[in-house]
């Protein structure tokens, strides 16, 4: 307060992070991972950045297998979302099919509070774009779009993504019922994203998973996707030491939200509250993240830190007890270093990730959430083989 | 209704788009009628500014949807549908003669509007610190970025009075009554974000002009909500309009100076 942004903003220190997070980004692909995921937040200290699908571009271009789960736009708040059709559809095609489109309602600070939606309107106008994104890549011809809080007369989505019907949808939430419901009328992914940690989302994915007895569909775990901050090293000991400051400063400093914009009257639901679903970044979640210790946030669930040993463990209790198939594996937190990043990204990467794989042997192969690229794919690298590389007129 | 008001009775009317409003009703039906249009906290527990009004006027007080238990406030989504429901809640009245128009804060807003939309189905038109102008040296208070705990001093003289006529003696201790008062909380504010979110301006501003009817413009001139800067902005954006202070009131003048704003409207309207 009393500071102007423009004094505690430094570009140029931001030359330097944004290349480094990329980079970071692109490691993840070379030590194995199926996806590399960015997301958009605005106007606040903890991420710089807004939109991801730049994020998502670069990473399309210097990487070839893994998935770009940009989980992701918010579809609310573009004008008209037919962009997001539009972009989304240009990342398919720079990555021959690697996209995973997430279509988050947004946190009331991004939706309201940063980009100026009405609360009470704000559920209704996602649904709204999400319509008009899926009727404009299906659609085959041009057609009128009618809406509520968007009226366009010529609706021609181009290009149009390579997976077809359309990329694998994620629906990051809260715990609203309304989403967990929109999920399962599309059959859609929910992912849970929250800093809180696999205890506390517990109780938020049991309901999830009782929604989706109730409504009658199968169980497949790959249903649901949960973000965990992970931080690996060689003992428990050493990963307190490598990753404890950095990740103590991330919650203590970097997760603060002035509580007046955690949930503006109107956002939720009438039937969201009446069920008490309420979200890990309230008020009172704030204090109690700005006083944590490395063991309440590893007694606590927050992290899932340690040997590779431990991190194992712990992740198949989080894996089985929550239900999921998908887990956001979140490496980088606060100011940590470059190496440290590098290093608990590695071993997890070398001495869990690959014994994880099998958790789930009846859904063994439900690929239904995943992404299916094209069989021959082109890269930045890579052209036709007989396409010339240089600048000579062919003889 | 929101709360026991300490005197008059309810009516209830439907309007044609289908809207159920409850209406408070004060004073003797044979005095000239007299709208009045309550701010986004809703009526309270006491409504002493209407009490002594009705004194002099049939005064008729919409409870405005998302403020009552009955639904219909996802009808309403613009300011059109705010002004319309407003006309149609009075049409629905059958006062038989046009009534005097009066509003407080967000209720002001809508009485602004309703006036510029029909200018002649309203006598005389009286803005109690209305909402609905914006000026950008003067920026109204975030309402939807306050804590609770802090609307009493951006609202209230008495923060410790104006706390509980808020809150109307809730218990804070009960889980069970927070998640009502959540609820409530939600769809009041919700509904009023509609027009107030997240700039209380609708662009009332280049419609002002339509409003002929003489008007009274009251602010209190210590409000720290709307400053008393914009008592000024609307009179010089309506045609015919003059501006009482309240020495040192604050947002609810209303309710903590009940006694001399009733007087300025009750000169203003007699």
């Amino acid at each position: 307060v009393g500071r102007h942004p423009h004094t505690l903003f430094d570009p140029v220190r931001a030359n330097g992070l944004y290349n480094e997070y990329m980079d970071q980004l692109e490691y993840a692909e070379a030590c194995g991972f199926d996806g590399i995921g960015v997301n958009e937040h605005h106007q606040n200290g903890y991420g710089i950045m807004p939109s991801p699908n730049i994020i998502a571009a670069g990473l399309a271009r210097r990487t070839s297998r893994a998935a770009l789960c940009v989980i992701g736009n918010s579809i609310a708040l573009y004008n008209p979302p037919i962009r997001v059709a539009e972009e989304f559809a240009m990342l398919d095609c720079i990555s021959g099919g690697r996209l995973v489109a997430g279509f988050p309602v947004g946190t009331p600070m991004d939706t309201n509070f940063c980009y100026g939606q009405i609360p009470a309107l704000t559920r209704d106008k996602y649904y709204e774009a999400h319509d008009l994104i899926m009727k404009a890549w299906a659609a085959e011809e041009p057609f009128a779009f009618d809406g509520k809080y968007n009226q366009l007369r010529y609706v021609n989505c181009w290009p149009k993504p390579v997976q077809q019907p359309h990329p694998p949808i994620y629906i990051p939430g809260g715990g609203s019922i309304e989403t967990w419901d929109f999920c399962l009328d599309h059959d859609y992914n929910y992912s849970y994203l929250s800093f809180g940690g696999y205890k506390s989302g517990k109780a938020l994915l049991d309901g999830y998973w009782d929604r989706v007895a109730a409504r009658g569909k199968d169980d497949s775990p790959y249903r649901a996707a949960f973000a965990q901050i992970i931080a690996v090293a060689d003992t428990d000991a050493e990963a307190e030491k490598l990753y404890a400051e950095h990740i103590l400063y991330f919650y203590n400093r970097c997760l603060h939200v002035y509580p007046g914009f955690a949930d503006p009257p109107g956002y939720r639901t009438i039937s969201t509250i009446r069920a008490g679903m309420l979200d890990q970044l309230r008020a009172d979640a704030q204090r109690r993240f700005a006083t944590l210790t490395w063991k309440d946030l590893i007694d606590g669930g927050f992290v899932i830190g340690g040997s590779p040993a431990t991190v194992y463990d712990r992740m198949v209790e989080m894996i089985t007890q929550l239900r999921i198939g998908h887990v956001f594996c979140l490496f980088h937190n606060g100011d940590q270093p470059d190496w440290k990043t590098r290093h608990s990204t590695k071993l997890f990467a070398d001495k869990v990730m690959p014994r994880l794989r099998a958790l789930w042997p009846e859904y063994a192969g439900d690929d239904r959430w995943w992404v299916k690229p094209l069989a021959s794919r082109v890269h930045a690298d890579e052209t036709f083989p007989d396409a010339r590389r240089d600048a000579t007129v062919p003889q | 209704v929101t709360g026991a008001v300490t005197s008059g009775a309810t009516a209830r009317v439907t309007t044609r788009r289908g809207v159920t409003s409850d209406v408070l009703v004060l004073g003797d039906p044979a005095s000239p009628p007299l709208v009045y249009l309550h701010s986004a906290a809703g009526h309270l527990g006491s409504e002493p500014l209407l009490e002594r009004l009705a004194a002099r006027f049939h005064v008729v007080a919409p409870v405005w949807p998302g403020y009552s238990d009955h639904p219909g406030e996802e009808l309403l989504e613009d300011m059109l549908d705010f002004a319309l429901h407003g006309s149609d809640v009075v049409a629905a009245l059958s006062l038989g003669a046009a009534p005097h128009l009066v509003g407080h804060s967000m209720g002001g807003m809508i009485a602004a509007e309703m006036a510029a939309l029909s200018p002649s189905s309203y006598a005389r038109v009286v803005l109690i610190s209305p909402l609905g102008l914006w000026l950008d040296e003067h920026p109204v208070v975030d309402i939807f970025s306050l804590l609770p705990f802090e609307f009493p001093e951006y609202l209230f003289e008495d923060t410790a009075a104006g706390a509980a006529l808020l809150t109307g003696g809730f218990d804070f201790d009960d889980p069970g009554a927070i998640k009502e008062f959540l609820i409530r909380n939600s769809r009041r504010l919700g509904t009023a974000g509609k027009i107030l979110f997240p700039i209380p301006d609708r662009r009332a501003a280049k419609r002002l002009y339509r409003v002929a009817n003489p008007a009274l413009v009251v602010w209190g001139d210590a409000d720290r909500l709307v400053p008393p800067v914009y008592a000024r902005a609307w009179a010089d954006r309506l045609p015919d309009a003059r501006v009482a202070y309240v020495d040192g009131g604050r947002h609810m003048v209303p309710y903590e100076r009940a006694d001399d704003v009733a007087e300025l409207v009750t000169a203003f309207l007699t």
